[in-house]
């Protein structure tokens, strides 16, 4: 397995040697808290990091699948494409933001903001989300299963919201809605996938009341 | 409603944008602040040189100035300990001289590059006093028995280096590294700012109603220097603590009082206090062993620590003050 060491080699020489490798397993010590560490990746590697890592840690992610062994700093997996990321501790703001597909698994907490602007990733938080999380979400599935903070949801458009926990108040637009049996088999199934001990039945449904798509004729008045 | 929702969107094109990557980098990481308050008092030594590692990591968040606010050596109560600083070259031993001769008390000077720290059988009011009439060309940086702060333009490579952080000893410190966004870049516009005896204040972030609220502070009678929102926070809390306020209470209070984003760290003579805005905007990260507590805008400056692969690493919830060794 290749190995880099980040107290030696540079985040830009692991980047480009990430960006040039078609497969392979890879291992990284001593990220220190880093920034960009494993971002940019359009190739199916294997990539471990060992320690925590700093803002936008497996960024713009395409096919990989990376393994942070401790926490991560704001906005990890930001834009992720396709692939895993998984973060054995807690995640900093905007986890997963804007991520089109993949999967992200979060073991530990995440912070505010986790999944904001997302547009198909999955995302799924063994532990409990920050305020403003799913704001402005548009696709795909945040899975949290302890509790959310305050405004979940906010303006979201057809992404999908489960919590096991307790949830703040909803963001606007956000209401809990019909859990059917397809959305516990599919929600089954991705804690499967993903390996988080949780089961699907104890989830609450959380998504658009579509208000805010269209403007109010009622309100033109006031403007 | 609709107004609500473009209310929402404006909040996140402040906290995170679709423009491009590099810009979204450069808009958010204005300054960086760190903190340390060490329990294991054999580290006390070492104070300075970790300040400095974990100062020069946030060199990136804030290339124009840096500051640290450092606590050690605290003198008797018949005695105060002040910060001066020289905008020009200042002859301090004549300075020792003429302040032991007209205030009749025992002074020991010692210079650190534009700094020097004085200590004097009087009090510290009596002092300022004196300092302001016969010596309005130097500025007052700290005022207390064992705080002392240094701050000045520059990388904080080269402050580390010209302020000669590695001899300090001490019990718990504040640093900052300052990324100008809305005054001068000048050491007067640098971290810390005093907010009393023994006081200090770092901000990472801006403040939207600074004007309005210098305004109301010079009506309460709290002199503030120039144009830096920062020194509005450290004002607000000096007014607040003035009236009565608990420094729990007197953040509690900035709370509702200060709007824009922040994140606070405040020194105080026994430890030190984090603050974050409503929203959280600015990012801070807290670390604790059982031979120190540590903040920090960012992990890899806490990461410089001896002993972080075994400490309990946490980010501090918004809106909620913590505190240690108060």
């Amino acid at each position: 397995m290749k190995a880099f060491d980040l107290n030696t080699d540079s985040v830009r020489e692991l980047n480009q040697y990430l960006h040039d490798s078609p497969s392979g397993k890879l291992s990284v010590t001593n990220p220190a808290g880093r920034h960009c560490i494993a971002c940019g990746i359009d190739n199916a590697v294997e990539v471990s990091i060992d320690g925590h890592v700093g803002y936008y840690c497996a960024g713009m992610n395409k096919t990989a699948q990376i393994t942070i062994g401790g926490n991560a700093g704001p906005g990890v997996a930001e834009n992720i494409m396709s692939g895993s990321v998984r973060i054995k501790g807690n995640a900093s703001q905007s986890a997963g933001a804007s991520g089109r597909g993949g999967t992200l698994i979060i073991e530990g907490d995440a912070s505010a903001r986790c999944g904001i602007s997302m547009k198909g990733v999955d995302i799924v938080v063994a532990g409990s989300v920050g305020h403003l999380s799913a704001f402005m979400a548009q696709k795909g599935r945040l899975v949290v299963c302890g509790d959310a903070g305050d405004f979940l949801g906010d303006s979201i458009y057809e992404a999908c919201i489960y919590v096991r926990g307790k949830v703040g108040e909803l963001g606007a637009d956000c209401i809990e809605k019909e859990m059917t049996a397809a959305h516990v088999h599919g929600l089954e199934d991705l804690l499967v996938a993903t390996g988080v001990a949780a089961n699907a039945d104890d989830f609450r449904r959380y998504g658009s009341a579509r208000k805010l798509y269209n403007f109010d004729i009622d309100h033109a008045d006031d403007y | 409603m609709p107004v609500r929702k473009i209310s929402l969107i404006v909040v996140y094109m402040g906290v995170h944008c679709k423009i491009p990557f590099g810009t979204v980098t450069a808009g958010r990481i204005m300054c960086g602040i760190v903190g340390i308050y060490l329990k294991n008092e054999g580290l006390q030594p070492e104070l300075g040189g970790l300040l400095a590692a974990m100062l020069v990591e946030m060199s990136d968040r804030g290339p124009d100035s840096a500051g640290i606010a450092l606590y050690r050596d605290p003198v008797p109560d018949s005695s105060c300990k002040l910060t001066l600083h020289a905008a020009n070259r200042c002859d301090w031993d004549a300075l020792r001289t003429e302040m032991a001769a007209n205030l009749q008390a025992d002074v020991k000077l010692d210079v650190r590059a534009s700094h020097a720290v004085v200590v004097i059988a009087a009090s510290a009011a009596s002092v300022q006093d004196w300092l302001g009439t016969q010596h309005p060309e130097l500025r007052i940086m700290s005022a207390g028995s064992a705080i002392e702060i240094y701050k000045e333009k520059g990388l904080p490579v080269e402050f580390v280096r010209q302020f000669r952080l590695s001899e300090l000893n001490g019990t718990h410190a504040l640093g900052h590294t300052r990324m100008a966004t809305e005054s001068a870049v000048t050491t007067e516009h640098s971290h810390p700012f005093s907010t009393g005896m023994d006081l200090c204040l770092v901000h990472n972030g801006s403040l939207s109603n600074h004007n309005r609220l210098r305004r109301r502070l010079r009506d309460e009678g709290v002199d503030i220097q120039t144009d830096n929102d920062s020194e509005v926070a450290a004002g607000y809390l000096m007014w607040r603590l003035r009236e009565g306020d608990s420094l729990e209470e007197a953040l509690e209070r900035a709370l509702k009082d200060l709007d824009g984003f922040y994140t606070f760290a405040i020194g105080t003579k026994h430890g030190f206090a984090v603050l974050r805005d409503p929203i959280a905007c600015k990012p801070a990260v807290m670390a604790e062993t059982d031979d120190w507590v540590a903040m920090a805008s960012e992990f890899r400056a806490i990461a410089q620590l001896p002993g972080v692969e075994n400490a309990m690493i946490w980010e501090p919830s918004p809106a909620t003050v913590y505190s240690w060794g108060q």
